[in-house]
Formats: C-alpha cells, sequence, structure tokens
C-alpha cells in the first residue's frame, strides 16, 4: 500500500515537472469541439452570379459579415470587425466586390466575393457626425468605372468601384441640416439628397451625379414639423409622419420642385390609433405605419392621395423590393397565424395579387419573424420562384423556399450573456442483455483495432475506422450522467432572451426555450436578460427534483425598471414559473445556505438598498434569520469612485408589510480621490469555488498559511487620465493602484502603487492569489503580476504534536472581526499579449495545480501554468526550491505554442472563458464564447486519477493471459523435471 | 546455514558405538583380565561422553556467537549500499530503504527460529539473542534514518497540515458593481 502510495506520488511528481498541455493531431475533436456562429443578421445582399455557387452576403449586429452558402447555410468565409467598427451597410458592386460601410460611415471596404479577401479600404471623412448611406448604383458608369455613393458624416462621395479612390465630394455643411435619404434615379444621372433642417423644414438638394456639382436646392417648410424616418414611395417622392405623430406628409419633389400634401391618419382608418412611427421600406407606391396594435399598409395613387390597402392586427414583416423585371417589383411579407407563418409575396403596384402564397410550420421558440430578405431563381420552367432569408426573434436565420424551412442557423448563441452548469439526469435501471451483448462484441472489436494500431499493424482504412470510432464515441453524448462528470448541460441566456442547453459532449442543442417573461409585453416594454443563477441543484435527499436555473431580467435599460425573475427545469428547458417583480433588481446576491428542496436562498437587493429575500417560503426566512447577523453586503459604484459595506437592519418600514424585505444600513465605505484614482476593474472569488488545503509547505518542509477568504476584494483603480486608450498619457502622469478589500469590515489588507501602468486590466482572483495583467508604459510591453496573500497570525502552529494530536485552531470558524496579520507576496512579469479574457482552472476538490486560461487578442485560449505566476521565483533557486518546482526567474512568461487549448482553432470576438470542475480531480471543463463557441477538456497536471482514453485494455488483457499462460506451462515443465531428477 | 544444522542438530544419522556399555560382561567363560575392574571402565566411559558433551555445547555456543554477530556485516553493507543510493527519492534509494527495514523486521521476527539449533540446556542463549536483537535494531534504526533523510517520516508540521481544510469564515458578504 505504502508502496503503491509513493508510487503515486513519484507519477504526480514527474507529471508536474512537464507542464506542457499539447494534444496530437488524431485526438483534435475527441474531447472539444467549435462551432462557429455570425450573430443576428442586419442586412443581406443575394449574389446574382449565374455561375457558381448561390451565396449570400450578410452582415450582422456582431459587426461581422460573412459570405454564406445558399444551399446548406455553411458560411464560406466570414470577417469579424472590431468592437467599434459597426457595419452601416453593405451591397454587391460589380458582382464580385461586397462592398462595406463601417464606423458611422467612415471606413468604406471592399472585400473579394468569392474568397472574402480585403480588395482596398478608404477612410472617409466629414465635417459634421450623420447618417450614413450606401448605395451602389448599377448603371451609374465614370470613365468604364462603377462608382459608389456614399453619404457619411455631412458629405456626399463619389468612389471608384475598383480601387476605392474619391472622383469627387461634396459638403452638407448647413448647421441643423439631417439627411433622410439619399436617391439615386436609376437612369439618370441625378443624385438627390433630401432631408430635414431645424425639424420643420424640408430640404431637396440635386446633385450631378458625374461631378458632383449642385444643379438644385429648394426647401419647404412645414409647421407642424416631423418625426421619425420617411419612407420612400418613388424615387421622387417621400412620406413623413408630422411631429405629433396623426398626419401623414407625402412630399413630391419631381423636377426640383417640392410639392405636399397632408392627409390625417383619421382620414385613411376610421377609429383613432394613436400616435404612428412609419416602417421603412423601399417598395414604390407602398408604405406602411405602425402603432402600437395594428399595422397599416398604404399605397399612393398619383398626386398624393392616400389609400388604406390593409390592416392587420398580425406581427407582420415587410422585405425590401426585388425588381424581376424591367417594370415589376416584388416584396416578402409574413403574417403569424398561432404556430404557422403565412409568406406571401406580391407584386409592388398589385396588392390582391399574389405570385406566391406559403404556410411554413414555425417552432414557437423562435418568436417572431424581425427581418425578411428576398430573392429570386428562374425554376426549369422559366417562371419565378422565390426563397426569402428570415431573421426571427431569437436572432436565428432561416431560408425558406417552396414552404419549407430549407436551412437554419441559431445565430442567437454568437451573443451570450451568461453561462451556467447543470447536471445530466441520473442513469435509472440497467439496459438490456441484447444490448450489453452488442456492445461487448463492439468493444471487442473496438480493441482489438486499436491494439492493431498500437502494434502498428493495421492499415490505412483501420486507421480511419480507429479514428472515426474514437469521434464518434457514443458515450460522449448520452444523455445521462457519467461516473467522471465529463457530461454536463451548458445553460447559456443568449442576447435574443433565449435559453440554450447545450450539451457538452458534442455541444448540440438539447433544448431551447425563449423565456416569456423576456417577451415583450404591456407591462414590461424591452424587457432585458441579465444573469442566471443555478437556483436548485438536487443532491442527497432531494434527488427526485429536477434541477432549475434562475433567470433575473429587468424591464428596460435604467436600473431602477422593475426585474422579472423566471425559473427553468434545466432538463425539460420548461419555465416553471416567473415573477414580474415590484422593485428593482440592482445586485443578487446568492447564499450559502439551501432549503430542504435544495434551493438556494438568494437576495436581491433594489435600487433603494432594500434586501428582498427568495426563495419567499417560512423555512428560507428562519433560515436567513438564524444568519441574519453574519450576512453583509457590498456596493462597487465605479462612477464615483466608492465601495460600501451595507448590513442587513430589520424589516421594511414601508406601507405594505413584507417580512421578506429587509432595511439596510451603511457600515463602512472606502472612497478613492477622485482626481488620482478611477475604479477599472474588480474581482472576487468564485462563489463555488474549493480550496483543498489551507496551508502551503515550502521549501525544507516549512508551512505557510495561505490566507483564504471568501470576503476578499481586488480593485484595480488607475489614475483617471490614464483610463483611456494606450498611449494617450506619459508614463509619469499614469499609474495603477491595486487593493484587497475585506467586504465584511472594509479593512484594506494591501495596497500596492505601481508608477507608469496603464489599463485596461484584467484579472482572476482564486485561493490567496490574484493575477492581473496590464499595460507598462514606460517598458511598452504588457505585464502581469501577482499577489499572494499569506496569513501571519498562524504560522507559529509548527508543534508537531499538537498538528497529531488534532489540538490546534487551525479549522475552527473565524470571524473577520478578528485583526488578521497577513503578508503579501507580488512579482511581475512581461507578457506578450494582450488580454479579452482571464480565467483559472477549477477542479472537484482543488488538489490539481492550476492554470490561467488567457484569452488572447488573436482570440485564442492559452494555458499558462501558475507556477510562473509564483512570488517566490528567484534567479537562482537553491536545490530545496528546485525540488518544491520553483522555476527560476526569468523577465518574460514564455508561450508555448503547445499550450494554446484551442490549439488551431480561433473562438471569434472571444468575450469569455468559463471553467467548470468535472467529478474527476485532475479535470477541468473550459467553455470560451464569443462570436464563436469552444469547448474542452483540460487536465492541468495531466489525467494522473485515470488511464488515458486511448488506454488499451485489450493489450492489457492478452499480456494477462499470456503470463497465466506462461505460469502454467512453466509449473508444468519444473513438475516433470523434478519427476525426471528424483528418478535418477 | 543448511549444512551445519545437519550436522548439530538431529544430525547424526548412524553411530558405531565402540564402548560397551553393558556392566555385566559379555561373555562369563572368559574371566577378566588381572588387574581389571569393570566399573572403573565404566566411569572412565561416562568421564569421555561428558567431555563430548561439553565440547559440543562449547561449539554451540560459539557457533550462536557468531550467528548473533552476523547482522553486523550485513549492517556495514546495508551503510553502504545506503550512501550509495543517494538521498534523493527514487526507485533505488527507496528500495534500497525498504530492504533495510524489511531485513530487521523479519530477523526479528525469526529470533527463536534462528537460534533453535543451538538450544541447550547448558548453552545460555541470552547473551547471543540480546546482542541479535541489538544489531537488528540497529540495522532498523539504520532504515529509518535514511527514510528520515529521504523526507518520507511525518516529522514536520507540513505533513500534518498539508491536507488541512480551511478555515470556515462565520461572516458571508457579496455584491459587486450593480447589475
Amino acid at each position: 500500500m505504502a508502496i503503491r502510495s509513493f508510487f503515486l506520488f513519484i507519477l504526480f511528481f514527474s507529471s508536474s515537472l512537464s507542464p506542457v498541455f499539447s494534444l496530437y493531431e488524431d485526438q483534435v475533436g475527441l474531447m472539444d469541439w467549435h462551432q462557429q456562429y455570425i450573430g443576428k443578421v442586419k442586412q443581406a445582399v443575394f449574389s446574382s452570379q449565374r455561375a457558381g455557387r448561390k451565396r449570400v452576403v450578410v452582415s450582422t449586429e456582431e459587426n461581422v459579415i460573412a459570405s454564406l452558402d445558399l444551399r446548406h447555410g455553411e458560411i464560406f468565409w466570414r470577417h469579424l470587425l472590431g468592437a467599434d467598427d459597426v457595419i452601416d451597410g453593405i451591397d454587391i458592386g460589380l458582382g464580385k466586390y461586397v462592398i462595406t460601410l463601417s464606423s458611422g460611415g467612415s471606413i468604406l471596404r471592399s472585400w473579394n466575393l468569392p474568397d472574402g479577401q480585403m480588395v482596398w479600404e478608404s477612410s472617409l471623412q466629414g465635417p459634421k457626425h450623420s447618417k450614413s448611406f450606401l448605395l451602389v448604383p448599377t448603371n451609374l458608369k465614370f470613365d468604364k468605372d462603377n462608382v459608389l455613393v456614399v453619404f457619411s458624416n455631412g458629405r456626399l462621395h463619389a468612389i471608384s468601384c475598383i480601387d476605392g479612390e474619391v472622383l469627387w465630394k461634396k459638403d452638407f455643411e448647413a448647421e441643423s441640416f439631417e439627411v433622410q435619404q439619399v436617391i439615386q434615379p436609376p437612369g439618370s444621372d441625378l443624385i438627390y439628397v433630401v432631408g430635414f433642417a431645424a425639424s420643420y423644414q424640408f430640404e431637396m438638394y440635386q446633385i450631378n451625379a458625374k461631378n458632383g456639382e449642385l444643379l438644385k436646392h429648394e426647401s419647404a417648410s412645414f409647421s407642424s414639423g416631423f418625426s421619425g424616418e420617411v419612407s420612400l414611395v418613388s424615387t421622387e417622392t417621400v412620406v413623413a409622419l408630422d411631429s405629433t405623430g396623426s398626419i401623414l406628409l407625402t412630399i413630391s419633389f419631381q423636377d426640383g420642385k417640392i410639392s405636399s400634401q397632408q392627409t390625417p391618419i383619421s382620414n385613411l382608418v376610421e377609429e383613432s390609433l394613436g400616435p404612428a412611427v412609419i416602417i421603412p421600406s423601399s417598395v414604390s407606391g407602398i408604405f406602411a405605419i405602425k402603432t402600437d396594435a395594428v399595422t397599416v399598409f398604404i399605397r399612393v395613387i398619383g398626386e398624393g392621395k392616400l389609400e388604406v390597402v390593409e390592416k392587420t392586427t398580425h406581427e407582420i414583416a415587410v422585405s425590401d423590393a426585388l425588381s424581376i423585371s424591367e417594370d415589376q417589383e416584388a416584396f416578402a411579407l409574413i403574417q403569424h397565424a398561432s404556430s404557422e407563418i403565412h409568406l406571401t409575396v406580391k407584386l409592388a403596384h398589385d396588392w390582391d395579387g399574389n405570385l406566391l402564397k406559403e404556410s411554413v410550420k414555425m417552432d414557437r421558440q423562435r418568436g417572431l419573424v424581425h427581418k425578411v430578405f428576398i430573392n429570386n431563381y428562374i425554376r426549369t420552367d422559366r417562371s419565378y420562384g422565390f426563397r426569402v432569408l428570415i431573421v426571427m426573434e431569437d436572432h436565428s436565420l432561416l431560408l425558406l423556399q417552396q414552404g419549407e424551412i430549407v436551412w437554419s442557423r441559431e445565430d442567437g448563441l454568437a451573443s451570450i450573456i451568461d453561462v451556467t452548469t447543470s447536471e445530466l439526469p441520473v442513469e435509472r435501471n440497467g439496459v438490456s442483455v441484447a444490448k450489453v451483448e452488442h456492445n461487448l462484441f463492439e468493444w471487442l472489436k473496438g480493441h482489438m483495432l486499436k491494439l492493431k494500431g498500437t502494434l502498428m499493424l493495421a492499415s490505412p482504412e483501420d486507421m480511419a475506422a480507429i479514428q472515426s470510432m474514437r469521434l464518434k464515441s457514443s458515450e460522449k453524448s448520452k444523455m445521462t450522467r457519467d461516473h467522471n462528470g465529463f457530461r454536463k448541460l451548458l445553460i447559456v441566456l443568449t442576447r435574443a432572451g433565449k435559453l440554450f442547453a447545450l450539451h457538452t459532449g458534442d455541444g448540440r442543442i438539447v433544448w431551447s426555450h425563449l423565456l416569456r417573461s423576456l417577451h415583450k409585453s404591456e407591462a414590461c416594454q424591452s424587457p432585458i436578460g441579465l444573469n442566471l443563477y443555478q437556483w436548485q441543484v438536487p443532491h442527497h435527499h432531494a434527488m427526485d427534483e429536477n434541477p432549475s436555473v434562475l433567470v433575473v431580467s429587468r424591464c428596460g435599460p435604467s436600473s431602477d425598471a422593475p426585474g422579472v425573475l423566471s425559473f427553468v427545469d434545466t432538463y425539460t428547458g420548461k419555465e416553471l414559473s416567473s415573477l414580474s417583480l415590484d422593485h428593482a433588481v440592482v445586485q443578487v446576491i446568492p447564499l450559502p445556505y439551501t432549503d430542504s428542496t435544495e434551493q438556494r436562498l438568494h437576495l436581491l437587493i433594489n435600487a433603494d438598498k432594500h434586501a428582498h429575500l427568495y426563495p419567499k417560503t417560512s423555512e428560507a426566512l428562519s433560515i436567513f434569520k438564524r444568519e441574519f447577523l453574519n450576512i453583509y453586503w457590498y456596493s462597487v459604484e465605479d462612477q464615483n469612485g466608492i465601495i460600501k459595506g451595507h448590513a442587513l437592519k430589520c424589516k421594511c418600514t414601508g406601507e405594505v408589510a413584507d417580512e421578506f424585505c429587509f432595511d439596510t444600513r451603511d457600515l463602512w465605505s472606502v472612497v478613492f480621490p477622485s482626481e488620482s484614482e478611477k475604479i477599472v476593474a474588480t474581482v472576487t472569488r468564485k462563489l463555488n469555488e474549493v480550496v483543498h488545503t489551507q496551508a502551503k509547505v515550502v521549501a525544507d518542509q516549512d508551512v505557510m498559511y495561505k490566507y483564504i477568504s471568501r470576503n476578499l476584494l481586488f480593485v484595480a483603480t488607475v489614475a483617471p487620465k490614464g483610463s483611456g486608450e494606450i498611449g494617450s498619457v506619459t508614463p509619469e502622469e499614469s499609474w495603477l493602484v491595486a487593493y484587497l478589500i475585506d467586504t465584511v469590515t472594509g479593512r484594506i489588507l494591501h495596497r500596492v502603487t505601481h508608477h507608469g501602468l496603464q489599463g485596461p486590466v484584467h484579472a482572476v482572483f482564486s485561493e490567496n492569489w490574484v493575477v492581473y495583467h496590464y499595460f507598462n508604459l514606460r517598458a511598452h510591453r504588457y505585464e502581469m503580476s501577482v499577489i499572494e496573500i499569506y496569513d501571519q497570525s498562524r504560522a507559529d502552529n509548527k508543534d508537531v504534536w499538537k498538528l497529531v494530536l488534532g489540538k490546534h485552531n487551525l479549522t475552527s470558524p473565524i470571524s473577520l472581526f478578528s485583526r488578521p496579520e497577513v503578508i503579501t507576496k507580488s512579482q511581475s512579469y512581461f507578457f506578450t499579449h494582450s488580454l479579452k479574457a482571464i480565467a483559472v482552472t477549477s477542479t472537484a476538490k482543488g488538489i490539481t495545480s492550476k492554470q490561467l486560461l488567457l484569452g488572447t487578442i488573436g482570440d485564442q485560449v492559452l494555458a499558462l501554468d501558475k507556477r510562473f505566476l509564483d512570488p517566490r521565483r528567484t534567479v537562482n533557486p537553491t536545490q530545496a526550491e528546485k525540488e518544491e518546482g520553483i522555476i527560476p526567474l526569468t523577465d518574460s512568461l514564455p508561450i508555448i505554442p503547445q499550450s494554446y487549448v484551442t490549439h488551431a482553432l480561433r473562438v471569434e470576438g472571444l468575450r469569455g472563458i468559463i471553467t467548470v470542475p468535472a467529478k474527476l480531480e485532475s479535470t477541468t471543463l473550459v467553455f470560451a464564447h464569443g462570436v464563436d463557441l469552444f469547448f474542452t477538456q483540460l487536465a492541468p497536471s495531466r489525467t494522473y486519477d485515470s488511464l488515458t482514453e486511448d488506454f488499451s485494455y485489450a493489450l492489457l488483457l492478452i499480456t494477462i493471459v499470456a503470463l497465466v499462460a506462461a505460469i502454467f506451462v512453466t509449473w508444468r515443465l519444473s513438475e516433470r523435471k523434478e519427476l525426471q531428477e528424483k528418478w535418477r | 546455514m543448511e549444512k551445519g544444522k545437519g550436522i548439530m542438530g538431529s544430525g547424526r544419522r548412524w553411530a558405531v558405538d565402540f564402548s560397551d556399555n553393558s556392566t555385566a560382561p559379555s561373555s562369563r567363560d572368559i574371566p577378566d583380565p588381572p588387574g581389571f575392574t569393570r566399573a572403573s571402565v565404566d566411569q572412565d566411559d561416562s568421564t569421555v561422553s561428558r567431555q563430548k558433551k561439553d565440547a559440543e555445547s562449547n561449539w554451540k555456543a560459539q557457533k550462536a556467537w557468531e550467528v548473533a554477530q552476523a547482522p553486523f556485516k550485513n549492517l556495514l553493507m546495508m551503510g553502504f549500499m545506503m550512501w550509495m543510493a543517494g538521498n534523493t527519492v527514487h526507485l533505488f534509494s527507496i528500495g534500497i530503504t525498504f530492504s533495510a527495514l524489511w531485513q530487521p523486521i523479519s530477523a526479528l521476527q525469526g529470533v527463536g527460529k534462528v537460534f533453535e539449533p543451538y538450544k541447550d540446556n547448558k548453552v545460555d542463549l541470552l547473551g547471543p539473542k540480546l546482542l541479535f536483537i541489538a544489531l537488528n535494531l540497529g540495522g532498523l534504526a539504520l532504515g529509518v534514518w535514511k527514510l528520515n533523510t529521504l523526507g518520507l517520516l511525518p516529522t514536520h508540521a507540513s505533513d500534518w497540515v498539508s491536507s488541512l481544510p480551511p478555515a470556515q469564515e462565520v461572516e458571508y458578504s457579496g455584491g459587486g458593481i450593480p447589475l
């Protein structure tokens, strides 16, 4: 027994000496999966190329431009523009260039359509900020060169499509001029720029498209003013609403003359509708207005006469116009009807006739149709067929053709807000015998194949079979809990208010649920999902209950909008209940107590600093009352630079008696001087982190006691001047101050000032250490620092006999009001990359050594051993320190290419890294999300507690059988020999 | 060992006794020679056998002392091996240390058996036994000392606190930046 444990120790020791995590080429995809998304589509342009594969180019709200295969919805190519480079418009020029206008109309780029390479980029400056428009006229030529017309930043540009050169430009400098439309009537050399000035004057500029010369400028004033957008109903007529939203203004500027007509909406529609808004559409002759309840389609019949063609109370979506022949325009209209959607394609001038009418069954969990894009194709019988691309409320993208959903993409997963995990159901009574036998045969066959592979006898086909068997092993995607805890559900909340459950084995969507509470309603106009919490994690005595999560959301963007809670069963995805709160939710504090059904107690703090206890049961209340005096909370007001600590006082003193509401009082506050410090980062330890031991054994058998506290807050502040971009300040006027603050007592345990440093600061807190990343202005490099904090008051607990007999008070509960004596050790290192996210691995018992997971600027995840960030590193470690595993100090942290967790993949737009412990101590599950999703398993100290996946059991079996046979044979031989000896 | 045991122990498989033990003359018809007294022969005979027994027990005692001293050589060899093995934990040094611990223990368990052949009423085995035990204990101590130098003995505080869970905190605080 002793020997075995020593061997284990040796194994552990030797494995910890080689920190490199890497995998072989054939192991890719075994434990990890990667999914690519694009986000909610803003605009789609169909490529009209005759030859080659049909494709659609889309721009999304995640600032992605992508070219998708129209047949399968796969991504041909994709580019993620920066977070501040918002796409304003896309189009296809000359049939082979994708033109994008971004960054508020100041950057125009052209990409090659087949492969997505950038062709050119021009930056467009202008006198003032304005709306931006991108037009790609088909027949406007300029020396055989197609011209792009771009209006941005108050300036009109004509740009060559070939090389992006600005051919001419024209400024619109009038102070109050607000551009509303830029029109280029096909077949003419004119450009109209229409807009409002001073909100009651209509302005029209007629410009020569050849040279930018101003031909005409007309204006007309309307005393009633304007509101909202204008809709273009023909090339020379626009429709606008007056400032009250009740009168329609039809403004025509034919031949440069402005004429107008006013039509009150009440003349068109009998009942009063209240203020309306115009839904912008480009269908000629028709526009739509929308009020709270109804959508009205109105046709313009010459001379500004208006006529209602349809009035509907259904939710409706209209596409832009698609010209199908010389003078015909078609558009698509989608209406909702319970579980179906009705798609109609109409011609612009013929409302009553339908080119196409289809009904498609639609999953309720996808919500409403938000956008429609129409495209046509020519059928074999030379008639027109139509396909439409629709964007749903849950941000998914679907292609409809011939009454069917051809493909769908779950692009809501590109914008994840929060992630939590849930266990899978326990496997109920066993599988049938036949299945076992089949499995046994398969198992043996598989292992024979593997054995062949190990003995290098396998043919290429066998190798392929082995690889495919490994990749789609049914074990990893089962819907039950496994022994090692690798199979879990990742519950993710997306910006669209949809919950997804992803299986960790293969990343498939187990269920998805569009939260009803996050639906727009009377009471809640613009609900926003905020966070996910584990509400109920049943184990031990509440095994029969399903686990559930709590989704906290809020009606509207302001912090005092009332909150909404919903509880969702994680096995089925059903919304168990939802609560519309009468108070706001500013903070949610999960308490470390659960009731008898394993529901976790949560404290919700509202804007008036009242604490509300959930669940609202008497049992929860009694548990809470017991711990009442030990519960504190703190708030970080990063705008004011104040951190405040609060304690609970008594029942709320409101007019309505509510025994679950508590008043709070201020205990302490830390005020940072606003002229010299600004809070840029705060981090605490993860609530569910497990720490194995409080002692750290250092060289020569010495012991240091870690200061482990759940209530420790790391705060980083920088000089207010230095909170901008890197390089905007000199090193002399920039600094970074790091604090460790006890959040119960407000005591500052440690404070360190670094001079010449600048943010952004990324930090992670685990056990008794903090690692933070920042920019060093003096060295012109990024740096990472580590602070470790040790409890000095425990340091004299070194009497072996006391420890043997257990006569020490090291594990007895402590109060934070007893004054701790702490010492800190810290060290800084250069680091090459700038970071997007930082996380640390977490394991079930906290025994395994830790790795930092760094989300690099290249959208990859790099694993870095914590031992590289050990403040006890020295240039020349002693023999004892070397044995302990201390690495000689170097000025910069090494980046080992094999330790990229994401190996060859990129998690585009990386935003967060989440680690979840598996049941197997050596292993941790890592989920990285951004526009893409990536999941893998990590073993920071290798899998010292289990055999690797490619261990050949067959070889072991054969070895044992061979040994037994050999023993038997040699025994018989020796017996015979002995007999002969005796006869001699 | 085996051989020695054979001779010393139940050993003597056969023996020809040349001395006539019978007090009565074998044949009465031949008278005893003059001056011969049978009684004296008898007496003489017994003194011879006593002498022999003395020699044997002497020899046994000597052998017992030798056996008792045997672990000393072992001890020296073990010490040399340990010195060769060095102070780092690896397979060789662990093997040496464990054999150094195991040998004395197994020897001590078999103390009675080792001295069994020299059991005699006249031989005092206490001395050799004590020496044997002392030497083996010395070997054991050497093994333990080696174990300690390898750092495998829990004699430091660090060996007892390495799995001490962190202390519970009475207070709990949560919060952060407002949502």
